[in-house]
């Protein structure tokens, strides 16, 4: 990962992968509020299906590392309730595609109680999923499908990309009195980086820009980071200097950073692994070009996952979702003035 | 008592589940084929009794173990084998895995990586049935981790009120991944549920592979007969993890993986066949060889097939008539 975004902390810094520092703050948390408890499908004694709880039931005991049922949407129902009387739950959903069973819990009820209540309830919850296109993953085991909830008034969504971001969007997620869904990405839990020690949050709803440049500005989350960063390792032997904002967090989005971006670069281009068809990639071309139409030299140009179901076999995975050189060819295009291919 | 060619039959398509997992296991850790196994190995008897007690227009519903469902239920092997190494030729194009394909050709409703949810869809096709009184029959496997899911408990909720033509074979094999039925189930049996639904409910023998076709043609017919749904919880194991790179071991005792392996439902029908001088030991030797020598063959095959191209098809993704049924 590029190395324009510093580290703002003093102190201790320890080298570890995403998944790692994703227990370093349900470790910190559970150890500092006896509230926070964690409960899911293979979280306590598997340690989690991608091994973010291992440890925690041994450290925190049966009590307050559950497993549950193959139930998701008990499960969040049931998170919604605790958290309503006076507990931080945090519940891990195995994947993204799971979701849409918790929908009704999720989407109007635990993001709406807040509101609809006259602002008598909150209801803090985390509802932390993997998510990430990935060959043998499949229709039902591998969706990108954040974008969707942005359409959700009440809940806040983070995507944490490097590894202290990891520890400090989900430590300030288990404080924040509302639902927050934390989507963690298949490509990056084994991506290493240094994490800082002791109590480091990330604001919730404020990007970081990856990587600085003037002439375009690549707006990106999640794995796509990854691609990101290699297309703009591509542009810059050709004479392109790329600037990154990762989003971090879907909701609230962070427009100022994303459009001080633009305006500095007059190039705007959108990327994510989830479908272009009303999802991330449509709702910060819509706001990039509601607020800077008349500085852009080009259209907002959007490189995003076709509109298909995440299918099975590697050949049809890789002409779904962005690629490196789709994302090259794409701002080549635009910086040279052409109209989107 | 079932006729002696009838239990061969049997005994053949219990080895042949056996073997393609046996292969599926090699191809993933060659990386020739993609996406998690999901093991059938040791509840074969489960898959076999139930789809030879069935006739041919009768339907099955499965889930992410399906591929035991789907060749007892007469899935072409090579077509299958496909579909799990991304092929052209699979069931689905390459576009599912073994997890997502659906052929009524064969009366194979559909499964999915969504655990429980192919339980409603079976409950609907039986209802379909009841409405064109077509006397098909309807199973709905399921593992005992389904039955935690809410659209479980709704659907086997409507065959009761409704009378439908569905049975239900729950595959308990004691665990749901890694946790086990224990801690997340508070009664002994599931099939105890079956009562508050208004069907009846048997806990049965799941590696008796005879028992389980006489319980599923009982069923069968008392579902033909209009009197509704049936469910069996089939007692299992499944030897291997859970999924491909799973030991399965780490949330499972040494020694009840031993004492499930010694109920072995291939061992105990070739050893009843032999025990009556109904089979001899060197004919079992040869049909097994067959089969292994058959899914060479098929794999052989699979590997030389092409993949689909590295396109996108939008157009694949609205039907433009209705296919399927018929
Ligand atoms: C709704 C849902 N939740 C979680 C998962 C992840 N998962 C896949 S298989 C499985 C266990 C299923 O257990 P069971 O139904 O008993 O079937 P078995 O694997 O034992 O055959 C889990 C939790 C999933 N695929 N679908
Ligand atoms: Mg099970």
């Amino acid at each position: 990962m590029a190395k324009a975004e510093k580290l703002q902390v003093q102190g201790e810094m320890k080298e570890m992968r995403l998944q790692e520092a994703l227990r370093e703050a349900l470790r910190y948390e559970m150890a500092r509020d006896k509230r926070v408890f964690v409960f899911g499908e293979d979280v306590a004694l598997f340690g989690g299906a991608y091994g973010v709880t291992r440890g925690l039931l041994q450290e925190f005991g049966d009590s307050r590392v559950r497993d549950t049922p193959i139930s998701e949407a008990g499960m969040v129902g049931l998170a919604v309730g605790a958290a309503i009387n006076g507990m931080r739950p945090v519940v891990e959903i195995q994947f993204c595609d799971l979701l849409p069973l918790c929908m009704d819990q999720l989407v109007t009820h635990a993001a709406r109680y807040h509101y609809m209540t006259g602002g008598r309830i909150s209801v803090p919850i985390v509802i932390r999923n993997k998510f990430g296109t990935r060959p043998g993953g499949g229709p039902s085991h591998s969706s990108c499908n954040h974008g969707a909830f942005v359409h959700f008034p009440g809940l806040k969504i983070i995507i944490p990309t490097t590894p202290a971001d990891g520890k400090g969007l989900l430590l300030s997620a288990i404080r924040d009195p509302n639902p927050v869904l934390c989507f963690e990405s298949h490509h990056l839990y084994g991506v290493k980086g240094p994490v800082p020690e002791g109590d480091y949050t990330v604001p919730i709803g404020v990007a970081a820009v990856r990587r600085e440049g003037k002439d375009l500005t690549i707006v990106t989350c999640g794995g796509m980071i990854l691609k990101a960063d290699e297309a703009a390792v591509e542009l810059k032997s050709k004479g392109i200097d790329v600037e990154i904002v990762d989003l971090r967090s879907l909701a609230p989005l962070d427009k100022e950073t994303i459009l001080k971006s633009v305006a500095k670069t007059k190039r705007a281009m959108v990327v994510d692994e989830g479908p272009m068809v009303g999802g991330v990639t449509s709702e910060i071309a819509a706001v990039i070009q509601e607020n800077l139409f008349s500085d852009l030299k080009g259209p907002v140009v959007r490189v995003g996952a076709q509109h298909i179901p995440p299918p099975h076999s590697p050949p049809l995975v890789e002409a779904m979702i962005p690629d490196v050189d789709r994302i090259v060819r794409a701002a080549l295009r635009l910086v040279e003035g052409k109209k989107p291919s | 008592m079932l006729s002696t060619a009838k239990r061969e039959e049997m005994l053949r398509m219990m080895i042949k589940l056996r073997a393609f997992e046996e292969k599926l296991e090699e191809l993933y850790q060659k990386r020739a084929m993609y996406g998690s196994t999901h093991s059938y190995r040791g509840q074969e008897a489960v898959a076999v009794g139930v789809c030879s007690a069935l006739e041919p227009r009768d339907l099955v519903a499965s889930y992410h173990r399906g591929t035991g469902h789907l060749i007892a239920k007469g899935a072409d092997l090579y077509r299958l084998m496909c579909e799990c190494m991304g092929r052209l030729e699979g069931y689905s194009k390459g576009r599912g895995g073994k997890m997502h394909m659906g052929d009524m050709s064969f009366g194979f409703l559909g499964n999915t990586g969504t655990v429980g949810a192919t339980v409603p869809i079976a409950t609907g096709a039986a209802l379909a049935a009841q409405l064109r009184g077509s006397k098909e029959v309807v199973v709905s496997f399921l593992g005992d981790g389904a039955m935690n899911q809410g659209v479980v408990h709704e659907a086997m909720n409507f065959a009761g009120i409704w009378k439908l033509p569905v049975i239900y074979v729950c595959e308990n094999n004691l665990y749901a991944m890694t946790v086990s039925v224990e801690k997340s189930i508070a009664i002994k049996h599931v099939a105890e549920r079956a009562k508050g639904y208004g069907f009846e409910g048997k806990v049965i023998d799941g590696n008796d592979v005879e028992l389980v076709y006489a319980e599923t043609l009982e069923a069968a017919e008392k579902g033909r007969a209009g009197g509704g749904a049936t469910f069996l919880e089939c007692l299992t194991y499944r030897w291997d993890g859970h999924f491909g790179g799973d030991p399965g071991t780490g949330y499972r005792r040494k020694e009840e993986i031993e004492e499930w392996k010694r109920r072995c439902p291939i061992k105990r029908l070739k050893e009843k066949l032999i025990a009556e001088k109904n089979l001899g030991a060197g004919e079992f030797d040869m049909m097994s060889a067959a089969v292994y020598s058959e899914l060479d063959e098929v794999t052989k095959r699979a590997l030389a097939s092409p993949m689909p191209a590295r396109e996108f098809d939008l157009d694949s993704i609205y039907a433009r008539s209705e296919v399927g049924h018929g």
